[in-house]
């Protein structure tokens, strides 16, 4: 609805320096933007009802279809992304919080410190400087023409989008993990089992892990969905059709249902990602099980 | 490796070594890789698809009765030969036997009447409709022959069906697909990220010299420059700064070349509203514009000054450099004469994209000189549309011409900058239904000086047309290529 207050017509996109006056009228006619806002709006909801998406006013494709391409690209994108990022923060997280007196300790958390600062495009633009221009050993970006189906290419140019989001996501979430680290180190129950005897890696991975997890869950669902919404960048830094690249275009050329249809797909996948954390939540710790049921 | 290391491989990989003299030259079948930042949006040129579909399919998939050629001459293309009448209103064209389409279907004089209709459609959003307007009637007496009839005569008919698209009239959804009579059919199509083109073996002329062609597509200029380091295309078609050439120049594994382009950057004023109605403004704003400058600044040693909005190869080009060369203090004396001698202030609408924001500042401070004060106004090229082109609600913009032959565009006083001379206008319209194109040609010159000393607009300079390749590739086009990339004459050797 904001989108439509913006100056500009759907209708500029279709045509170039040259058009008349009556191409013009025709083509808001066609795309429907020369229809009153409310009557855009029902017609909308109505069609969102039927799961019907629309076409495109531009490409005059199948939103939905062209949704469902660009998925190829952003969700495994994502998930690499959100993976690299898990096996940097959580080893290192805990290392951090362990050792938070030696001198590797800190660095950890200087550095993580400074991951968070860097805006993702500089780190993508470096990633690309190093592995593919100078080094040679990956390309700058790019997707295969045919997708998936040429699996080698599609994987090697997903691992320097993959690696920048994970470095990035990484950094945040490590401070997290380290946080969270510090809390179980202090707790009464760690004491505990190393008073019963238990080593203290041992007590780490049998209470610590699970009591740690639970903050780290949650601020996780929030990475993962912000990590998807943010992929627009990184897919422009690394020219990848994703959906990131095709929400953008689409804005630039005032395509309601291409806007439209990304944006409501993509609140349904951050409603689906934050149920998912919630679930992991409660198989993880009891306690959260047994408020949900004793509130029924 | 050394010389003597290689030649053990070869020993050892029993190959003999003309094998590997021969591996040089040109492979008929090569895979030529094309990195672009224009994306067609669809693949339909009349559906608003953009300057990318031309770029893609223009004489590659699809063609058209005449073709431009590479430097500039219009030739048949699937015509065999055509006539016109002696009042000029009557053109018969004989169409080329023996040509299919893509699906196999034959040519016929249906499909060309089908396909010019099609832009002149209601529906149809081609930029080329109203230059086809003069056509009132398109007869098919028999299979091979096409009669189209004028309300007035029109030298540039010819020039003008060369953007026509010959489609099947058969063909549906060619939003998505195609069926065309070129060298190449559509292969693969991603959008958002590629498309390819394959050798078409049925094409009725001559086979490409290579087996497929892959156009890439990029958002990010520094991204497409990085394709070509990297190896991952061979070919970028369109340079946009010339900090990024420094990397290919000098560098041994690549070609830059430069061809003539139409693409003009111009500050046109809304000559309708003061004090851009007063020709002694806008003269004098041209005279306080260092030019030479401006285009240094941007394009360092690349690029043309234009005294008009002629490109030089368009026909009717003649060098105007001279009228309203820089000079700040005939400029302030011309302010003077025009009643503004403390200078005056306006609004510069300015497209949000490189080179506009920053030829935008350059102006401001050249301006401030002569004391005219500009505020940079920043807008969306979609808000340029409805502001600018459709409500002429501007004092004055920056915007990029790209196409040739658009000083017509001169000859509409409905135009968004809305200049209008009733001499240049006879001029323009006259010129259309000149009997030669000498004659067409000679009223074009004519106009073109009369713009220029009107400083209808600031032409600040013509867009370099720079091409950078792999040095194992070769034969593809280098000139004026907002409108076609042939790619049937590229070879790559491995």
């Amino acid at each position: 609805m904001l989108l439509r207050l913006l100056p500009g017509d759907p209708a500029n996109a279709l045509l170039g320096v040259g058009a008349t006056e009556q191409q013009i009228a025709a083509a808001r006619a066609q795309v429907g933007s020369d229809q009153p806002l409310a009557v855009q709006f029902v017609s909308f909801l109505g069609n969102i009802a039927r799961l019907d998406l629309g076409t495109s006013f531009v490409s005059r494709a199948s939103v939905l279809e062209e949704i469902g391409n660009r998925m190829s690209v952003t969700l495994p994108l994502t998930f690499m992304g959100f993976f690299i990022a898990l096996i940097l923060a959580v080893p290192l997280g805990i290392l951090a919080a362990v050792r938070s007196e030696k001198w590797y300790g800190t660095a950890i958390s200087v550095i993580s410190q400074l991951g968070i600062a860097i805006p993702v495009f500089w780190v993508g633009i470096l990633l690309v400087t190093l592995f593919s221009i100078n080094l040679r050993w990956l390309p700058s970006g790019g997707f295969p023409l045919k997708g998936w189906a040429n699996f080698g290419e599609a994987i090697t140019g997903m691992i320097l989008p993959a690696l920048t989001i994970g470095l990035v996501m990484g950094a945040s979430l490590l401070r997290y993990v380290r946080a969270a680290t510090l809390d179980v180190l202090g707790s009464d129950y760690l004491r505990t089992a190393r008073a019963l005897g238990a080593s203290f890696p041992e007590a780490l991975i049998r209470h610590g892990l699970r009591n740690g997890a639970v903050p780290v869950i949650s601020i996780l669902g929030i990475e993962l969905a912000s990590t998807f919404l943010g992929a627009v960048v990184i897919e422009r830094v690394f020219s990848l059709p994703g959906l990131g690249s095709m929400l953008l275009l689409a804005i630039q050329q005032r395509d309601y249902p291409n806007v439209q249809g990304v944006l409501f797909i993509s609140t349904l996948l951050v409603l689906l990602i934050g149920f998912a954390a919630d679930i992991a939540q409660r198989l993880i710790d009891p306690r959260l099980r047994s408020t949900g049921s004793a509130r029924e | 490796m050394t010389t003597k290391t290689l030649l053990l491989a070869a020993l050892l990989a029993g190959i003999s070594l003309p094998a590997t003299v021969l591996a040089q030259e040109a492979n008929p079948d090569a895979s030529i890789r094309i990195g672009s930042l224009y994306e067609p949006q669809n693949l339909d040129n009349t559906a608003g698809a953009g300057q990318g579909i031309n770029e893609a399919f223009n004489g590659n998939v699809y063609e058209a009765l005449f073709q431009l050629t590479d430097a500039g001459a219009v030739e048949p293309k699937l015509v065999d030969s055509y006539e016109a009448s002696e009042d000029g209103l009557t053109y018969t064209f004989k169409l080329k036997p023996g040509v299919t389409f893509h699906s196999g279907d034959p040519l016929t004089a249906a499909d060309v009447k089908y396909s010019i209709e099609r832009v002149t459609a209601e529906a149809s959003k081609s930029s080329r409709k109203k230059s086809l307007s003069t056509i009132t009637g398109i007869e098919t007496p028999d299979d091979q022959t096409v009669v189209i009839t004028l309300s007035a005569r029109s030298i540039s008919l010819p020039y003008n069906l060369s953007y026509v698209w010959i489609v099947n009239d058969a063909a549906t959804d060619i939003t998505a697909t195609e069926d065309g009579t070129g060298p190449y059919t559509l292969g693969e199509w991603r959008r958002g990220s590629a498309l390819a083109l394959e050798r078409n073996d049925a094409y009725w002329g001559d086979a490409p010299t290579n087996g497929e062609v892959i156009y890439t597509y990029f958002t990010d200029a520094t991204a497409l420059n990085n394709a070509l380091l990297t190896n991952a295309v061979d070919i970028i078609t369109s340079v946009q700064s010339p900090d990024s050439l420094a990397q290919f120049q000098g560098n041994s594994p690549y070609t830059v070349t430069e061809g003539a382009s139409t693409t003009k950057e111009i500050l046109a004023y809304n000559d309708r509203v003061a004090p851009f109605d007063n020709v002694k403004v806008r003269k004098a704003l041209a005279r306080a514009t260092d030019k030479a400058r401006l285009l240094n600044s941007i394009w360092g040693e690349y690029g043309t000054l234009i005294g008009s909005f002629v490109p030089p190869t368009d026909p009717w080009y003649v060098d105007l450099t001279s009228v309203d060369a820089y000079d700040v203090d005939s400029a302030k004396a011309l302010l003077a004469e025009a009643g503004y001698p403390d200078g005056f202030e306006f609004t510069l609408d300015t497209p949000d994209y490189d080179p506009h924001p920053i030829v935008a500042q350059f102006l401001q401070s050249e301006y401030a000189k002569i004391g005219v004060k500009v505020n940079i106004n920043i807008i969306t090229a979609n808000e340029w549309y409805t502001k600018v082109y459709q409500a002429h609600d501007f004092q004055a913009t920056l915007q990029e011409h790209v196409n040739h032959r658009d000083i017509v565009f001169y000859g509409n006083p409905d135009f968004y900058w809305g200049y209008n001379n009733p001499e240049v206008v006879k001029l323009i319209a006259d010129s259309e239904s000149a009997a030669t194109e000498a004659e067409q040609t000679e009223k074009l010159t004519e106009a073109n000086k009369l713009i220029a000393e009107d400083a209808a607009s600031n032409w600040l300079y013509l867009y370099p047309q720079i091409v950078v390749s792999a040095t194992n590739v070769t034969g593809y086009p280098v000139n004026g290529l907002n409108s076609q990339f042939y790619a049937y004459d590229i070879q790559k050797s491995e």
